[in-house]
């Protein structure tokens, strides 16, 4: 049994280093155009290539966890929504989940099946996000008009079902807030429809296959399935390094076990694989397999007859005396819960693994030997939003 | 493997170090003496049984009201190889906490205990870069802890809300002005 | 920051010829505003999507700029942490004159739903810096955001340029962070 290996911090290491008198030390952040956020990143450069990374959070630690120890579970949910607010429907389905789980609370299929609508269409309009702003960082404007012009259209959905654009407040322990009204079959289909023969084509067309994207980011950012795996890189950052593997298939939720869809893997089709491009390719690749998940739940809801969405929503929650981790697969990665509960209406502990701080801890190994401008490729490419990373 | 099968490798392996157990529930876990969890988490990774590649989630949780008074440390292991899950526990003291570091088997242990630093106090000896993550560098006190109160200032700033903000908000108040009140330039003759 | 103010700026009595100047300058300060991206959190994506084609922000000539040096408007979106604050006193100290912040959410206007238990979290923006539109909501809807906007464009359409501060209606003019060279507004 080998004993674990001693880690040395390579930032201070370097900065005794004596060749290096050349160095500078170049701030980015906290506020810049490209951070995706409030996130400081420090770079030790030479010249143009960059020796160590430091990144710096905290600019937006607003104290989740605290909050969820003075408040009651139902009243959780807003500051759930609030962590990855460019994906809130997946972060509620997470710690909704959770707590039915030590509830043992079983929602029907209905609901679950409307919960999977709701999943999949924040994945479309989280990874329209996350690939227009990133291609918006690389310098392509459009595609990021393209893509809000779309995400649009699924904000309108969600507006016309529980009221709120961005943050919802949906999924409730137990169920759901709203059931989905008159129409909505219909009008999702119509978006879906011209989803799969516009935006999706239009998308690969315009940028996805686009030599200048291409070479600017195929052998950028070559992240290996060990260093993935033993920084818990999850969600398509993981799956862009060729790890197979997807919570919905693996530790299926909500029914997801009987709906047909692919794990979309990074293929390395330009460069190595596990490049920032893979990981681009994984989230665009995803919105069609969302697509084609929302095809089969929508053909179900149309067979199912409606439920009441508020059957299982206890009148107050009152988990029992214990403790669950439990994760599910959002937009950026596996959003996992470790919920300890003492029996009282309020939890005892709440701890949020956000995918993206994880994503953000393997940074600094990723970031070395790069030039500047490639750190804004890494940073787009991991898909991090920073009120998830902060909490 | 289930858990119950995990729980017996690591007894066979470390016998006494590993102090207790709680396999039912949905997140079944083992409590490990705090000084060998380094050893431990070493095995967990190396063993071609449990493989347990990827550290899910580091977490620190203060218990004032137990007897006797701990925090704990929960790592919730996961395997890329064999897709099981198991959690391992440390207690640690309320004062004077420290437990050795794991960051030498799974690279993201190195922020999830920078985190748990930063706002339980948990000091994770060996550990590399053992700096606040995300509270500021000068923050004085470890938040998460049960008996953490508000400071009234930080660097001159507010930090516990004002006794004002306190009676409007809880109290209620008509705001006059909103998104339906007319400019001056405009008003009503009559108001 | 200088006290510093030109040889023409607020020298000048009421009359024709300086209430008409000062219009028209008015109006093409209140027409291209440039604003720049201060998204700190949800009310980010808000302001993102307000510039995006269907809440358009171009036709109003409002900008987006990625420095402080260069643009008239900072629109505080998102909550503002202690860790954060110095650094906004900062890139409002970096942003030239005239300038204007816009607070947008209810986080940046007053800690939002964080107020009671955030301890990391500022309670309101105008902690450290002077805001001059407060739009509330969490998120803001785009509409509401573009509201905010054009009540800014009106407190900027009654500044006086040329003209001299003091007999002014309300406090809708001459409240500013160099308050020490103008009279107090009339209350």
């Amino acid at each position: 049994m080998a004993a674990s290996e001693t880690v040395v911090n390579d930032w201070d290491a370097r900065a005794n280093d004596a060749d290096d008198m050349d160095e500078m030390v170049l701030n980015m952040g906290p506020q810049h155009p490209a951070t995706h956020g409030v996130l400081r990143v420090e770079l030790r450069t030479d010249g143009e290539i960059v020796k160590a990374a430091r990144p710096h959070i905290g600019y937006l630690h607003r104290c989740f966890e605290k909050h969820c120890e003075n408040v009651d579970y139902p009243g959780v949910m807003p500051y759930a929504d609030r962590m990855d607010y460019c994906a809130a429907m997946g972060n509620t389905l997470g710690f909704a989940l959770t707590v039915e789980k030590l509830c043992g609370i079983q929602v029907s299929p209905y609901v679950d099946t409307v919960r999977v609508v709701m999943a999949e269409l924040q994945r479309i309009a989280s990874h329209a996000v996350a690939v227009g702003t990133y291609t918006m960082d690389i310098g392509a404007f459009t595609p990021f008009l393209h893509l809000l012009r779309d995400r649009e259209k699924i904000l309108d959905l969600f507006e016309w079902t529980c009221g709120a654009r961005l943050l919802y407040n949906y999924n409730w322990v137990g169920g759901v807030s709203h059931d989905l009204p008159d129409g909505f079959i219909r009008a999702t289909r119509d978006l879906l429809r011209e989803f799969d023969a516009v935006t999706y084509p239009e998308l690969l067309d315009l940028i996805i296959h686009n030599r200048i994207f291409v070479k600017r980011l195929a052998h950028v950012g070559v992240c290996s399935p060990e260093l993935a795996i033993s920084h818990d890189l999850t969600g398509p950052n993981l799956r862009g390094s060729g790890v197979a593997r997807d919570l919905r298939k693996d530790t299926p939720y909500c029914g997801y076990e009987t709906y047909d869809f692919e794990v979309c893997v990074g293929q390395g089709q330009y460069g190595p694989k596990g490049s920032c491009f893979d990981r681009n390719w994984v989230r665009v690749v995803e919105m069609r397999e969302s697509s084609r998940i929302l095809h089969q739940a929508l053909d179900r809801l149309e067979k199912m007859e409606k439920a009441d969405v508020h059957e299982k929503v206890p009148k107050r929650v009152k988990p029992p005396k214990g403790e669950v981790y439990f994760r599910t697969e959002a937009p950026r990665g596996q959003l996992g819960y470790y919920l300890v509960s003492d029996g009282n209406i309020n939890p005892y502990r709440v701890k949020v693994k956000s995918p993206c701080f994880t994503a953000m801890s393997a940074f600094h190994h990723l970031a070395k030997g790069m030039m500047i401008a490639d750190i804004i490729a890494l940073i787009g490419s991991l898909d991090i939003v920073l009120g998830e990373i902060d909490r | 493997m289930d858990p119950r099968a995990i729980h017996e490798t690591l007894v066979a392996k470390f016998g006494d170090t590993i102090t207790g157990a709680f396999l039912e529930g949905p997140s079944p876990f083992a409590v490990v003496a705090k000084d060998a969890i380094a050893e431990v988490a070493a095995f967990c990774k190396a063993s071609p049984d449990l493989a347990f590649d990827n550290l899910m989630c580091l977490s620190g949780v203060d218990y004032p009201k137990e007897t006797p008074p701990r925090m704990e440390v929960v790592y919730h292991l996961y395997s890329y190889t064999h897709l099981h899950t198991f959690a391992l526990k440390v207690h640690v003291p309320r004062e004077g906490p420290a437990v050795p570091t794991v960051e030498g088997t799974w690279g993201v242990a190195n922020w999830h205990e920078r985190e748990c630093w930063d706002l339980f106090g948990i000091v994770f000896t060996g550990h590399s870069d053992m700096r606040r993550i995300l509270l500021p560098d000068d923050w004085e006190g470890h938040p998460l802890r049960r008996d953490w109160q508000d400071p009234e200032y930080y660097n001159g700033l507010h930090v516990k809300p004002t006794v004002q903000m306190a009676e409007r908000a809880l109290a209620g108040e008509v705001i006059g002005v909103g998104p339906f009140d007319f400019t001056p330039a405009n008003r009503h003759v009559d108001e | 920051m200088s006290q510093t103010t030109g040889l023409i700026h607020n020298k000048f009595g009421d009359g024709l010829v300086f209430t008409s100047a000062d219009q028209l300058i008015n109006w093409s300060r209140k027409n291209s505003i440039w604003f720049m991206t201060f998204g700190l959190a949800c009310c980010a994506i808000e302001m993102m999507a307000t510039g995006g084609s269907r809440y358009d922000l171009d036709r109003f000539g409002i900008m987006p700029r990625g420095t402080p040096r260069q643009s008239d408007l900072m629109i505080v979106a998102g909550t503002v942490t202690l860790k954060m604050a110095t650094r906004i006193k900062r890139l409002y100290e970096q942003m030239p004159e005239p300038k204007y912040v816009l607070s947008m959410g209810s986080c940046a206007n007053n800690g939002g739903p964080y107020w009671r238990y955030g301890y990391h979290v500022l309670k309101g923006v105008d902690e450290v810096i002077p805001v001059d539109v407060y739009v509330p909501g969490c998120p803001p809807r785009p509409e509401a955001l573009l509201y905010g906007l054009l009540k800014l464009q009106e407190k900027i359409q009654e500044d006086r340029v040329l003209r001299r501060r003091g007999a002014t209606v309300g406090s809708l003019a001459g409240a500013r962070l160099d308050g020490a060279a103008d009279t107090p507004p009339a209350k």
